[in-house]
């Protein structure tokens, strides 16, 4: 097979490094687009660019019709996904496929499966993968409810089974807290979805957010260590490093290989992580869920094994075996990835879309500034406000740390406010530099240090 | 004497709080100062519009889901 002519069905930045690695190979690259992204550096770096829409992404980037006509159209034989968009869209890796199309990813059907809670976690179960201890399911009666209670051990929420969007969690620390509460949820849940089933889970208190890399060829499947990623803002990844700097190597190879031990289960294919929770007091981990795609952080990885990933994922498509032998996967120094977003941290992150006047771009060793800006570009408000990604590497975690410091300060994006200065105070912080933190650290420190963030 | 309810922000505005709900408001629709009448969706969060004087919607200028710049007419209250 090998792939000729790729269409790349996504925007920004991850757009420009589909393009970058495709071209590497020798694959011709279209960039599909929205009207509001004719000027974009993936449009302009690409060998044919098609318009499929309005800005609005319903009706561009999700338009499913509009990405095959441009592939018929362009006489692609391929279409890489990125990230957000349709990259975890099974109905659209079918759609790819039933046009005669390579889709950069995995089957539909493990999409399906992996995108779909209870069957993920029922496949991580078999594969033999720790997952946060619960009901198996819905419990209905307060008996049953208070066994699995203390069987999981408290702290325990208590969530409605029918539930959704925070509705009806309660958090119960003991028996006598969870006898008061437990009716109260119950009702709760019966009022706001007319069903008062329940579903117990245990709390793991000041969890790390820790993610295993996987490449799969559908057959054989190896990881490339893991990424922490930690420090988050309302459940968005703000810093990501790799590796974890808190992960014994005797976790580390349990983690790495269960995340193998699922990927190999579900015949997975392409670029994967698999995320879990992780106890830093009892170092036990727990499945959360599988990202099907490639991820925003998954550039740290790159630095620490020289994989290129993003190739490799295409080379996979192409119908290449995985060339890769777990046993020559090494992991060599540490990298550190901050996200830049067009957001004004002096205003709780008010998105800040506008003109690019200027831009210097961080360089020298161990530095990559993976980004979707030149100076000129009009940052559209339609889309997140992902500019760029500064990665770097360095030998030790300390080094890396000053190598960010000094890479920030090269970083200047004139005329929109960015979250650089969130990155040079996290680069600086004691708690990040003893890497003690955890996925509810960085709120809380955000309040202490808003008057930092202003000035 | 109608006046312009002028975007604050760029981005997607709508006219509804989601979906499969009405609108905030119709044509025809009486509104006070502080009524929501629409959003503006910039970069993934979402921002009330409000009315900056009361009276009568008269019309709607930009549509739902339209792309708009800050400082564009969204509606016409009189």
């Amino acid at each position: 097979m090998g792939i000729s002519k790729l269409l790349i069905a996504n925007r920004g930045e991850i757009a420009v490094r589909i393009l970058r690695a495709a071209r590497e190979l020798g694959i011709k690259t279209v960039q599909v687009h929205s009207t509001a992204d004719t000027e974009s550096l993936a449009v302009r770096m690409a060998d044919q660019a098609v318009n499929i829409g309005p800005p609005h992404a319903a009706k561009s980037y999700l338009n499913i019709p509009a990405i095959l006509d441009a592939a018929k159209q362009t006489g692609a034989d391929a279409v890489h996904p990125g990230y957000g968009f349709l990259a975890e869209n099974a109905g659209f890796a079918d759609a790819v496929e039933a046009a005669g199309l390579i889709f950069v990813g995995p089957k539909g059907d493990s999409i399906r499966v992996m995108g779909d809670k209870v069957a993920a976690r029922a496949a991580a179960e078999a594969a033999g993968v720790p997952v946060v201890p619960g009901s198996d399911g819905r419990v209905d009666d307060p008996e049953s409810a208070r066994l699995v209670a203390q069987a999981i051990g408290f702290p325990v929420m208590i969530k409605a089974a029918a539930g959704g969007g925070g509705r009806g969690i309660r958090i119960a620390h003991d028996m006598s807290e969870f006898e008061t509460l437990m009716p109260q949820a119950s009702a709760e849940a019966k009022a706001a979805f007319g069903d008062g089933g329940l579903y117990i889970e245990k709390v793991i208190d000041r969890a790390r957010h820790i993610e295993v890399q996987i490449l799969g060829d559908g057959k054989r499947a190896i990881h490339c260590f893991e990424r922490e990623c930690s420090l988050q803002r309302r459940r968005q990844k703000v810093w990501e490093e790799a590796p974890s700097a808190v992960l014994p190597q005797a976790v580390r190879e349990k983690l790495c290989d269960s995340a193998v031990a699922l990927a190999e289960a579900v015949n997975y294919r392409g670029a994967g992580t698999i995320e879990y929770l992780y106890d830093d007091q009892t170092h036990h981990f727990y499945f959360i869920e599988m990202n099907t795609r490639i991820q925003v952080e998954h550039p740290v990885t790159e630095m620490i094994t020289g994989i290129d990933l993003v190739r490799e994922m295409i080379r996979i498509a192409g119908g290449e075996p995985l060339r890769i032998a777990q046993k020559d996967v090494r992991m060599n120094g540490h990298a550190i990835e901050a996200r830049i977003n067009a957001e004004d941290p002096a205003k709780n992150f008010m998105p800040f879309p506008g003109a690019v006047e200027s831009l210097s771009v961080p360089g020298g060793p161990g530095t990559r500034f993976d980004t979707m800006l030149y100076a000129g570009y009009q940052v559209p408000p339609f889309y997140d406000s992902l500019l760029g990604k500064l990665i770097v590497w360095d030998e030790t975690r300390d080094a890396a740390l000053d190598r960010m410091a000094r890479a920030l300060r090269e970083l200047h994006v004139g005329g929109i406010k960015t979250t650089k200065p969130l990155h040079q105070l996290l680069a600086a912080d004691p708690a990040v530099r003893q890497a003690q933190f955890h996925t509810r650290w960085l709120e809380p420190w955000l309040e202490q240090n808003a008057h930092r963030l202003t000035a | 004497m109608a006046k312009q309810l002028l975007s604050p922000l760029p981005g997607t505005f709508y006219r509804r709080p989601a979906p499969d709900k009405p609108a905030f408001k119709n044509e025809g629709d009486k509104v006070a100062v502080g009524d929501v009448i629409g959003l503006i969706e910039v970069m993934k969060s979402f921002n009330e519009v409000k009315a900056d004087m009361a009276g009568k919607i008269v019309k709607f200028i930009a549509e739902n889901e339209e792309p708009v710049m800050a400082g564009q007419p969204l509606a016409e209250i009189a």
